[in-house]
């Protein structure tokens, strides 16, 4: 018998679950896809008293439509859902290049995006792409619903804003109009394993290729998913030119502070920072939305 | 209170099953422990390895990331349910045929992994292949034999399941 011995509901909708975790704060975990929470109970890293099982309330797995062209992503739903969806391909193509590097597709069966999100791993690709995104996250509890913006959200390494009493209900991402361009890069041993480095550029470029907003997100190099706002100055009403690609190249390798772990060292994540980004804002240079780039 | 046991009822290779476990046995270990379908193997217990993975209402899950109870009322795959008797499946004889395993350690898992990919990918690439298996460790590093055995298979006709009850 691998996990510790807890007390396990099962709610099936949403007032009970929110009912239970009122009653049971800090004392319970909250089980989604199990992904990150299944290991941990059974390598007893996490030991909670109470486990409140979300799998039985269907009221949390949707993709609507948000009127504003974006997306609103119910808690509960499968990343592979998200992978399959045409709606997150034509609203959010971004989204959908990211979440096939989440995992395997085993694990994206069962993984869910409000799991990941609420997770926080600082190398998961689904933060940064609600960061870069300027993503909102809907957290509810008994008695109160408040919407946070993605940047107030992710506080540091597996820790969010999210507090005693209150589940993660919906991700909303907003839509980014036709002009913006979008690269995905990340950096891992193998196929599906956590990235080392990962990178997303958001691009939105005038008719003569001159840079009108930018925003460069790192992830795996930091406590949380990082903006690189000198980076994304530089480039800022510039012409993206080779010689630009290399300075915001530099810029980034110099800001970012990774740690050394038994993946990657600091210095390579570093040096491989500044690679990635490149790649990724080439890749967002060099296509339009919606491409389909393997 | 605490730990305390759960009826479960649930249906694993088309035979319906009936069981009380306790809440924080995994479905792996229920699998082999309750219902002695030890086919089903299990290595890392933490997600990494793919050797427990089983097809959980038709999807490749990893077994030992789900809680037995968490398979109320679910419909199950083991590697147990490929084969229609002693009649291996098209998948299970390409793997045979190509010597796709050696200890036979991760073969459970890959085949589940194979099929539910299959049917997903009906006509991969070799590269599709790779990233399907990506999930599933073999140590003795026979990948290429897999592959293969894979490939073949993906050229003939698809995969179905045995038919044994409506299950």
């Amino acid at each position: 018998m691998k996990p510790a011995q807890f007390e396990y509901f099962a709610p099936t909708c949403l007032a009970q679950a929110l009912e239970l975790l009122e009653e049971h704060g800090d004392d319970a975990k909250v089980l989604a896809g199990g992904q990150s929470l299944m290991p941990m109970l059974n390598m007893r890293l996490a030991r909670p008293n109470v486990v409140i099982d979300i799998n039985r309330i269907p009221d949390l797995d949707y993709i609507s439509p948000a009127p504003n062209g974006g997306l609103a992503i119910g808690a509960l739903t499968r990343q592979r859902t998200v992978e399959k969806s045409d709606l997150v391909k034509e609203r959010i193509p971004v989204l959908a290049a990211a979440v096939p590097s989440i995992g395997h597709f085993q694990i994206r069966n069962r993984g869910t995006m409000g799991g990941s999100i609420s997770h926080a791993d600082p190398a998961a690709e689904l933060p940064a792409i609600c960061l870069a995104l300027d993503g909102e996250l809907v957290l509810s509890s008994a008695s109160n619903q408040r919407v946070l913006k993605a940047e107030d959200f992710f506080l540091a390494p597996l820790t969010t804003a999210i507090g005693p009493g209150e589940l993660l209900t919906e991700i909303r991402l907003p839509a980014r109009s036709q002009e913006w361009k979008w690269g995905f890069q990340e950096v891992c041993r193998r196929q599906g394993d956590f990235a080392m480095v990962g990178a997303v550029s958001l691009l939105q470029m005038d008719g003569g290729g001159v840079c009108q907003s930018a925003c460069i997100t790192m992830f795996g190099v930091g406590g949380t998913p990082l903006r690189i706002g000198r980076a994304e100055e530089a480039l800022l009403g510039n012409r993206i030119s080779d010689g630009a690609l290399q300075d915001v190249s530099r810029i980034v390798s110099e800001e970012l502070d990774p740690d050394s772990d038994i993946h990657a060292s600091a210095a390579y994540r570093k040096e491989v920072g500044g690679v990635i980004t490149r790649r990724a804002l080439e890749a967002a240079i060099n296509s339009v939305n919606g491409d389909d780039r393997a | 209170m605490t730990n305390a046991n759960r009826a479960i009822k649930l249906t694993v290779n088309g035979k319906e099953y009936q069981s009380s476990v306790e809440v924080r046995k995994t479905l792996a270990d229920f699998l082999r422990d309750e219902l002695d379908l030890t086919g089903t193997h299990l290595g890392c217990e933490h997600g990494v390895c793919g050797a427990c993975t089983i097809l959980f209402n038709g999807d490749a899950v990893r077994s030992c990331l789900m809680l037995a109870v968490q398979a109320d009322g679910a419909d199950l795959t083991t590697v147990e349910g490929l084969a229609q008797g002693n009649d291996l499946n098209a998948l299970q004889r390409a793997f045979q045929e190509n010597h796709a395993l050696q200890c036979g350690f991760c073969t459970p898992g890959m085949l589940m992994t194979a099929y539910a990919f299959l049917q997903d990918t009906p006509d991969p690439t070799e590269e599709e292949v790779k990233e399907g298996i990506s999930g599933n460790i073999c140590r003795c590093t026979g990948y290429a034999p897999i592959i293969q055995a894979i490939l073949q298979t993906s050229k003939g006709p698809a995969l179905v399941l045995p038919t044994k009850d409506e299950g």
